[in-house]
């Protein structure tokens, strides 16, 4: 019961919802960019939404199935194939056994989960299975694959019989998650009254390029340089994913799920949380604007956010129903 | 400025700031008031990030908005702080844990120590002396895995971090920057001075406890030989 990596690719780790309660130890939640799409993933594949999944960044593994498996993928369409057969993103697929699962083309988005039927039989570290690729430790031996590695997986209803590939007649909708996805809506910072007026005017007028030095840890972005009227020191305090750090240089940049858990730069805003999904999965070369809003709308959209998942999830435990009865 | 003052962090975290300068006092409150959340066990609670001046609390945002009911999960999180801040007792009682760290300023472990004398115009050997002459505090473990904040060195190490960080220092480098002093933990680029090494391991993600240093230990480092290092390091 297990997945052969038969080629690595240059990101791919297992993560989870995130490792939290270790940050007074300097040890950062990491956990999945795109949150969502990785729920959405282990819904469709009939797991619990927080289950480990494999992220994979452009090109991604190719992947060896022994056994048959339930799996799913979501977030960034990296045109997924089985055996040479083209496969529907958010949908949950059967493949059989031998199966070879690669990824063809990057046609949208920057992260795949990819989600399998029953997880990943390896260690939690700290209670979480997020890979954290500077301490080497959780996920899969603390790293991203590597070829010929063999990633074992739980016995599932799926790996006792062998089916032919089978695309369900069911999909998930994701778009809600992702609608205007240049538009990144942010409350602000404590230091954002530190910005000349004239700065604070382009920080939310003006549009800001991720630029190619952008990874798990945080998106660079490329703009006018913002000015600050204070040029003191600050002492180093707590960060968060999403919050935008204002660079010596009068850039940003944008922390991600790899982020430190303390910074000195000044902290202009934080993305909210309904919208790192869709920055999760902006790629270098996408331009984003900046759109202050408040705790009300902020904590509203990822409410209804929630809702939608909960809808996702009820309706998959209705569908999925038969498919994990004995057979 | 009006101390506690309590701000957003974003949709999901919460800060607390105990002061604005860099002091044992401050950072006492700090270290108390971590020690008090992490007592209260909220559900809603899903990390706590201490710093020099401040502490964060991450919360869940669903969870508290359910809680919170009609307001908003942000000032739900907002009051609570209030009302503990009420209660909060004088952080007088802490045990400081006092830990001795052997450290090797040989300049084979010590890239940066040659320069760092050349620049301060002094000996190694006066270098070693000041940076071994006092006790530091941990003021908070960040930026890696069990990385400690120590302060503050005598004025006479007060280094700049470096313009052009180094590509990889070594597990156990012990470096300066500004009035700070660090550890690494684990293999890292970074821009600090790096003018010794300890052959402690401070990092090791199979121990429950994988980190070494606490917020609030006060350490002492003791000069070793290259000999004795490499004996010690064979140990741990």
């Amino acid at each position: 019961l297990s997945i052969r990596i038969i080629h690595n690719g240059i990101s791919d780790t297992i993560q989870d919802a995130g490792r939290y309660g270790f940050a007074a130890s300097g040890i950062n939640p990491g956990g999945a960019m795109d949150l969502v799409a990785m729920q959405v993933a282990n819904l469709l594949a009939g797991n619990n939404k927080d289950e480990a999944a494999i992220e994979m960044h452009f090109p991604a593994a190719v992947f060896h199935f022994t056994e048959p498996c339930l799996i799913a993928t979501s977030g960034a369409d990296f045109n997924m194939h089985v055996n040479d057969q083209p496969l529907p993103l958010n949908t949950p697929i059967i493949i059989a056994a031998g199966s070879i699962v690669e990824c063809k083309k990057l046609r949208s988005g920057a992260r795949c989960y990819l989600a399998v039927h029953g997880g990943f039989d390896i260690q939690p570290w700290l209670n979480s299975y997020s890979t954290n690729l500077k301490a080497n430790a959780g996920g899969f031996n603390g790293r991203s694959f590597k070829k010929e590695d063999i990633l074992t997986i739980h016995h599932s209803p799926f790996t006792t019989h062998n089916s032919p590939l089978t695309i369900l007649p069911w999909h998930a909708d994701v778009s809600a998650f992702y609608e205007q996805p240049q538009t990144i809506r942010i409350l602000p910072g404590n230091e954002f009254d530190q910005l000349t007026e004239c700065a604070a005017t382009i920080f939310q007028g003006n549009s800001f390029t991720i630029n190619s030095q952008s990874d798990r840890m945080g998106y660079r972005l490329n703009g006018i340089a913002l000015e600050r009227n204070e040029l003191d020191e600050m002492i180093s305090s707590a960060v968060t994913k999403g919050t935008i750090q204002l660079l010596p240089s009068g850039q940003l940049i944008v922390l991600m799920a790899d982020h430190q858990t303390t910074g000195g730069y000044p902290r202009l805003g934080h993305v909210i949380s309904a919208d790192i999904p869709k920055l999760a999965q902006a790629s270098a070369g996408t331009a984003i604007n900046f759109e202050m809003t408040d705790h009300i709308t902020a904590e509203q959209v990822l409410m209804q956010q929630q809702l939608h998942l909960q809808q996702l999830e009820n309706a998959l435990t209705f569908r999925n129903q038969h498919l994990f009865q004995p057979a | 400025m009006i101390f506690p003052r309590i701000y957003s962090l974003g949709d999901n975290a919460v800060t607390v700031e105990f002061g604005n300068q860099i002091n044992e006092t401050i950072n006492n409150q700090c270290i108390a008031f971590t020690g008090s959340l992490t007592e209260q066990n909220f559900r809603w609670l899903k990390d706590i990030i201490p710093a020099y001046t401040t502490v964060t609390l991450i919360y869940d945002t669903i969870s508290t908005k359910r809680i919170a009911k009609n307001e908003t999960a942000f000032s739900f999180v907002r009051e609570t702080i209030v009302e503990m801040i009420k209660n909060i007792q004088p952080a007088t009682a802490l045990s400081m844990r006092k830990i001795t760290v052997p450290v090797c300023y040989h300049e084979s472990l010590a890239p940066d120590l040659n320069e760092f004398a050349a620049t301060k115009n002094c000996s190694i050997q006066q270098i070693i002396e000041l940076h071994t002459s006092k006790t530091y505090r941990v003021y908070l473990l960040g930026f890696l895995p069990g990385f400690p904040y120590m302060g503050t060195v005598d004025p006479l190490l007060n280094m700049p971090r470096k313009k052009t960080p180094h590509l990889k220092i070594a597990a156990g480098s012990v470096g300066i920057a500004g009035l700070q002093t660090g550890i690494y933990p684990l293999d890292s680029p970074g821009g600090w001075n790096i003018i010794g090494q300890t052959p402690l391991q401070l990092f090791d993600p199979a121990k429950t406890g994988p980190v070494f240093f606490h917020p609030g230990d006060e350490v002492q480092f003791e000069c070793i030989t290259l000999e004795s290092f490499h004996q010690q390091k064979k140990c741990s």
